[in-house]
C-alpha cells in the first residue's frame, strides 16, 4: 500500500514537473524534441560520425568553424523564436481567442523576446565576428582561440538550458525584460524565472569573453601596414561593439545575479518588502539593455558598408565620417537608457535630458544612411541577394529609427509606452535592421564559410516574401498603438476595431514564416546543386577575406600579407599582386593552437551547475561548480597547447589552391 | 576541407540565359522599381489620411484627445510625425533615385565607377540639417515635458492651480484597480468617477507588481510601484465615459485589468458622491481581503476607505 502511494506521488510529481497536464502544446513539443534528438543520434551513429563530430567540431578552436557553429545555432533559434512569434500572432488574430491560455501566451512572449535577442541576434552577430574578422585583418585566428571556444559552448549550453524550460518545469513568464517585483518568488514562484536568470548569466560570461577576445585581436593582430584607418568597416564595427560589450554586459551580470540571489536565497534587493527597490533593477537592466541593441546593430552597419561598397564596385563614401559616427553612436548609446521608462516619474529634468540624448543618436545614424546612398551614387549596382538584404535595411531601419525619435519625446511616450506603437518601432529596427542584416551577411559570406553559393533566384523569393510579409505584419501595429492596444495582452476584447488590424498583422507574420521556409530550402538546395565557389572571390570583393580560398585553409594565410591601403585586396588586385606576396618567398612552419575538448566539457558542467540553481538542487549546483573549477585549474597547468603546421602541408594546400 | 563536404555535390544547372536578349527580355518582365515607389507613396498617403481622419475616442483614443493633457501630448505626436515624415520622404526619394539610376544594366557593363573618398560640403550639410531638425523637435519637447508636471490650467505667473482640483489615490492590485477618494472618504474598484472640467490629481501606487495607469483618451500613462507614490494630472474636457487599462504586464490576469473613467458634470459628481456616502456599504476586512486576493472582480463601491 505504501509502495503504491509513493509510486503515485512520483507519477504526480513527474506529471506536474513535465507539465504533462497542460495540453497539446506541451505534448507536441515533447514529441518534436524526442524525435529531433533521436534523429541526430541515429544519423551520427549510422554514418559513423561521432569521432568526426568530436574531432572537427566539438573540440575545435578554429574561429572559422566556431563562426559556422554560431550561425547554425542562430538559424535554429530564429526558427524557435519565430515559431513563438507565429503562435502569438495566431492567438491574437481575432478578439477573445483561446488558442493559447494566458499562462502559455505569457511564457511564449517571454521566450520569444529572450531567444530572439540573446540566442538569435547575439550568436548571429558574434558568428559574423568569427567568420570574418581574423580574415579581414590578415591574421591566423583570434587572440585567444581556446577562450573563443568557451564563449561558443557557454552560449550553446545556456541556450539548451533555456529552451528546455518549456517542457521541464515551465518557461519564464515575466517578459524578456523580467521586471521585479512581479518576477520575485512572491508573485512568480517556480523554476521558470530562474531559467531566465541562469541561462542569461551563463551566456553573458561567454559574450564578455568574446568582447575581450575581439578587442585584443583587433588591437594586436592586424597584418603589417593595416593601420586603424585602413581597417575594413566591418572590423571597425566589431572593434566598437567589443568596447560596448565590455562596458554593458557586466551591468547585466550584476542585475541578474542580485535577482537570482533574491529568488534563491531570500534577499531583498528588488522585493516589495524588506527595503527592496524594484525600480533599481529597471535602471540596471536598461543601462545594459540600451547599449545591447546597439551591439546588435552596429556590426550590421559595418557589414552594410562592406556589401554596399562591394556590389556598387565603389569604395565607401566618407570612411572617416563612418568611423566617427560609429564611435559617436557607441558613446551616445550609454546615455539614453532612461527612455525605456520615461513613465516612471523621473521628473522633467531627467526625462528631458534623456529625450534629447535619444534624439541625438539619430544624427550619426543619419550620416551613415547618407554615406551609403552616396557610395551607391555613381556606382554600378549589382542586385545580388546579399545586396538586396542590405538595401532593404535602409527603408525599414529608417522607419524604425524615426519612430524611435517620435518615441524619444517624453510626453508622447507617455501615450506610446508599452503600446503596439513601441512594438512596431522595435521590430522595425530589430528585424528591419538586425535580421535583414544577418540575412545579408549570410548570403554574402556563405561561399566563404561553405565553399558554395546560395541560389540567387531562391534568394530573391526569400527576400521579397520576407520584406512584404514583415511590412504587412508590423506597419499596422503602429496604428494599434494609437488605438490603445497594449503589449503582452494574451487576448483583447471586441468593439475597439483591433480585430481587423491584428488579422492583417497575423497574415504578414505567416508570410515571414513562408520566407523562412524558402530560406531553409535554399540552404538544402544549394548544398546539393549550388554553384561552387572555385576562386574564393565570387563577388569581386575588396577586403582580405576574399583573398583566401573558399573555405579558407586552416591557417588562413600561408604568408601574412602586407597591407598598403584601405580595401587591401582590391588594391592587390589592381596592382596584380598575389596574396602570398612576390614569388620565391619560402613558407615557414605555422604556429597554430591545439584543439581541446575542455571548453565543451566545462560548458556542460556550467549547464549542470545552472540546472542546480534553477531547481535549487544544491548538490547538483556544487558538483557543477567544482567541475568548472577543476577544468579551469587543468587549463592553468596546460603548457603544451599548440603545434606547428609543417611546410610540406602548407605547400600542398597552396598548390591545390593554385598559388604556388 | 573534408569536414565541410559531407553532402554530395552535383553539378546541377540553375537556369542560364541563352544570350543577352534572353536576359533583357526576362528582366523586362520583372516589376519595375517605379511601381514599387508608387506603392510606397500610397502607403504613406494612406497613413497620413488615416491619422487625420481619426476622431473617435473609442477607436482612436490617442488621436482624439478628450482633455488638455492628452491634447498637449497629441500636438507633440503630430508635430514629431510631420518632421519625421519630411525626413523619410527626403531619404526615400534620394534612395530610390540612386538605386534606379545607377543599377547595373547590360549597356553599362564596361562602366568603371570613380573612386570617390567623400565630399566635405555634402557631409557637413547632412550633419547640420539633422541637428537642426533635432533642435526643432527638442525645444517644444522640453517645454511640454516641464508643463505636464503641473496641473492643467495653472496661472502662468504663480504656477498655482486655477480653481478646484480633486485628489484620487490609485492602487493597482492583481488584477484590479482600486480608487480611494480621501476628501470624500469613498472607494470604488474598477471604475472611477471624476468631475469634468476639473483637474484630477491621481496619486499612483501599487500593492503588488508594478503596473501603469493609462487612460489614453485623457492623457499618457504613469507607473504604479509598491512603496512609491507618483503623481499624474489628468482632466476631462466634458462628461463622457473613457476606457482605462493597465499597461504593464503583471501576470496572467493582466490583459483584463481594465477600468472605466466616467467624467460627470460637477453637479452630477457631487450628487453621486453623496449617494455613495449614504447608500454604499462600508469597506470591511473581508472585502479588503477579497480585493487583495489575486483574481478578477467586477465593479465595487464603498463608503469608506479603510477596512474595519
Amino acid at each position: 500500500m505504501k509502495g503504491e502511494a509513493s509510486m503515485h506521488g512520483v507519477v504526480n510529481w513527474a506529471v506536474h514537473f513535465f507539465m504533462l497536464d497542460e495540453g497539446p502544446l506541451i505534448w507536441l513539443s515533447d514529441f518534436l524534441i524526442i524525435c529531433a534528438s533521436l534523429g541526430i543520434v541515429v544519423v551520427l551513429t549510422k554514418f559513423r560520425l561521432w569521432k568526426w563530430l568530436w574531432d572537427e567540431w566539438l573540440t575545435t578552436v578554429d574561429h572559422k568553424k566556431i563562426g559556422i557553429m554560431y550561425m547554425i545555432a542562430a538559424i535554429l533559434m530564429l526558427f524557435r523564436g519565430g515559431t513563438d512569434g507565429l503562435l502569438m500572432r495566431a492567438q491574437l488574430a481575432w478578439p477573445n481567442m483561446h488558442f493559447l491560455s494566458a499562462d502559455h501566451y505569457d511564457q511564449i512572449f517571454t521566450t520569444h523576446g529572450t531567444i530572439m535577442i540573446l540566442f538569435m541576434a547575439m550568436p548571429a552577430i558574434i558568428g559574423f565576428f568569427n567568420v570574418a574578422v581574423p580574415l579581414q585583418i590578415g591574421c591566423r585566428d583570434v587572440a585567444f582561440p581556446y577562450l573563443n571556444a568557451i564563449s561558443f559552448w557557454l552560449f550553446f549550453f545556456a541556450a539548451l538550458l533555456f529552451n528546455l524550460s518549456f517542457v521541464v518545469g515551465g518557461s519564464p513568464d515575466g517578459g524578456w525584460t523580467s521586471y521585479p517585483p512581479y518576477v520575485e518568488n512572491q508573485f512568480d514562484p517556480g523554476p521558470g524565472e530562474n531559467y531566465y536568470l541562469v541561462a542569461l548569466s551563463i551566456t553573458g560570461i561567454g559574450t564578455i569573453a568574446t568582447g575581450i577576445n575581439f578587442l585584443v585581436t583587433i588591437l594586436r593582430m592586424r597584418a603589417p601596414g593595416m593601420t586603424f584607418m585602413r581597417m575594413p568597416m566591418f572590423t571597425w564595427s566589431v572593434f566598437v561593439t567589443s568596447v560596448i560589450i565590455l562596458f554593458a554586459f557586466p551591468v547585466l551580470a550584476v542585475a541578474l545575479a542580485l535577482l537570482l540571489i533574491d529568488r534563491d536565497f531570500g534577499s531583498h534587493f528588488f522585493t516589495v518588502d524588506g527595503g527592496g527597490a524594484p525600480m533599481q533593477y529597471v535602471n540596471l537592466f536598461w543601462f545594459w539593455g540600451h547599449p545591447e541593441v546597439y551591439i546588435v546593430i552596429l556590426p550590421i552597419f559595418g557589414l552594410m558598408s562592406e556589401v554596399i561598397s562591394t556590389f556598387s564596385h565603389k569604395r565607401i563614401f566618407g570612411y572617416s565620417a563612418m568611423v566617427v559616427s560609429m564611435v559617436a553612436i557607441a558613446i551616445l548609446s550609454f546615455v539614453t537608457w532612461v527612455h525605456h521608462f520615461f513613465t516612471m516619474g523621473a521628473g522633467p529634468g531627467v526625462n528631458s535630458f534623456f529625450g534629447v540624448s535619444t534624439m541625438a543618436i539619430a544624427i550619426p545614424t543619419g550620416v551613415k544612411v547618407f554615406n551609403w546612398i552616396f557610395t551607391m551614387h555613381k556606382g554600378r549596382l549589382e542586385f545580388k541577394t546579399a545586396m538586396l538584404w542590405s538595401l532593404g535595411v535602409i527603408p525599414n531601419f529608417l522607419i524604425g529609427g524615426l519612430t524611435g525619435v517620435m518615441l524619444a519625446v517624453p510626453p508622447a511616450d507617455y501615450q506610446y509606452h508599452n503600446s503596439y506603437f513601441l512594438i512596431a518601432h522595435f521590430h522595425y529596427t530589430l528585424i528591419g535592421g538586425t535580421v535583414f542584416g544577418v540575412f545579408s551577411g549570410l548570403y554574402y559570406w556563405w561561399p566563404k564559410m561553405f565553399g558554395v553559393l546560395l541560389n540567387e533566384k531562391l534568394g530573391r523569393w526569400h527576400f521579397w516574401t520576407f520584406m512584404i510579409g514583415f511590412n504587412i505584419c508590423f506597419f499596422p501595429q503602429f496604428f494599434l498603438g494609437f488605438m490603445g492596444m497594449t503589449r503582452r495582452m494574451y487576448t483583447y476584447p471586441a468593439g475597439y476595431g483591433w480585430g481587423v488590424v491584428n488579422l492583417i498583422s497575423t497574415i504578414g507574420a505567416f508570410l515571414m514564416g513562408v520566407a523562412f521556409i524558402i530560406f531553409v530550402y535554399n540552404i538544402l538546395w544549394s548544398a546539393r546543386y549550388g554553384e561552387r565557389d572555385l576562386t574564393g572571390d565570387p563577388w569581386d570583393g575588396r577586403t582580405l577575406e576574399w583573398a583566401t580560398t573558399s573555405p579558407a585553409p586552416h591557417y588562413n594565410f600561408a604568408i601574412i600579407p602586407t597591407v598598403k591601403g584601405r580595401d587591401a585586396w582590391w588594391l592587390m588586385k589592381q596592382n596584380g599582386e598575389s596574396i602570398n606576396g612576390p614569388k620565391g618567398v619560402p613558407f615557414r612552419p605555422i604556429h597554430m593552437p591545439n584543439n581541446s575538448g575542455r571548453p565543451f566539457i566545462m560548458s556542460a558542467l556550467f549547464f549542470i551547475m545552472g540546472a542546480g540553481f534553477v531547481f535549487q538542487w544544491w548538490i547538483l549546483a556544487i558538483i557543477g561548480f567544482v567541475g568548472v573549477l577543476i577544468s579551469m585549474a587543468q587549463r592553468s597547468f596546460e603548457y603544451d597547447d599548440s603545434h606547428y603546421i609543417p611546410v610540406e602541408e602548407i605547400e600542398k594546400t597552396e598548390a591545390a589552391a593554385g598559388r604556388l | 576541407m573534408v569536414s565541410l563536404s559531407i553532402v554530395v555535390c552535383k553539378r546541377g544547372a540553375p537556369r542560364k540565359f541563352r544570350n543577352r536578349q534572353d536576359r533583357r527580355e526576362t528582366k523586362a518582365t520583372m516589376k519595375p522599381k517605379g511601381r514599387r515607389v508608387g506603392g510606397l507613396i500610397a502607403l504613406i498617403g494612406f497613413t497620413v489620411l488615416a491619422l487625420t481622419g481619426c476622431d473617435s475616442p473609442t477607436y482612436w483614443p490617442v488621436l482624439s484627445p478628450q482633455g488638455p493633457v492628452a491634447r498637449s501630448e497629441y500636438y507633440l505626436i503630430i508635430y514629431s510625425f510631420i518632421l519625421m515624415l519630411l525626413v523619410v520622404l527626403a531619404v526615400f526619394i534620394l534612395f530610390f533615385w540612386v538605386i534606379i539610376k545607377y543599377r547595373a544594366r547590360p549597356d553599362n557593363a564596361d562602366y568603371v565607377p570613380p573612386e570617390i573618398e567623400g565630399n566635405a560640403k555634402l557631409e557637413t550639410l547632412w550633419t547640420v540639417i539633422p541637428i537642426l531638425v533635432v533642435i526643432a523637435l527638442a525645444i517644444p519637447t522640453v517645454a511640454v515635458t516641464y508643463k505636464l508636471v503641473y496641473p492643467p490650467k495653472v496661472e502662468a505667473a504663480t504656477a498655482k492651480i486655477v480653481g478646484k482640483s480633486i485628489t484620487i489615490d490609485v492602487i493597482s492590485e492583481q488584477w484590479k484597480w482600486v480608487f480611494k477618494y480621501p476628501a470624500q472618504n469613498i472607494e470604488t474598484v474598477n471604475y472611477v468617477n471624476i468631475p469634468a472640467g476639473v483637474p484630477v490629481d491621481f496619486e499612483l501606487t501599487s500593492s503588488g507588481p508594478m503596473n501603469t495607469f493609462w487612460v489614453p483618451a485623457l492623457g499618457g500613462m504613469e507607473f504604479t510601484m509598491p512603496n512609491m507614490n507618483l503623481k499624474l494630472w489628468l482632466e476631462a474636457d466634458h462628461p463622457g465615459s473613457y476606457l482605462g487599462r493597465g499597461a504593464q504586464y503583471s501576470g496572467r490576469g493582466f490583459a483584463h485589468m481594465t477600468f472605466t473613467v466616467n467624467a460627470l458634470s460637477p453637479t452630477d459628481f457631487e450628487n453621486w458622491v453623496k449617494s455613495v456616502q449614504q447608500t454604499a456599504p462600508k469597506l470591511t476586512k473581508q472585502a479588503e481581503a477579497q480585493i487583495n486576493r489575486p483574481g478578477l472582480i467586477g465593479k465595487l463601491t464603498f463608503s469608506s476607505t479603510t477596512p474595519e
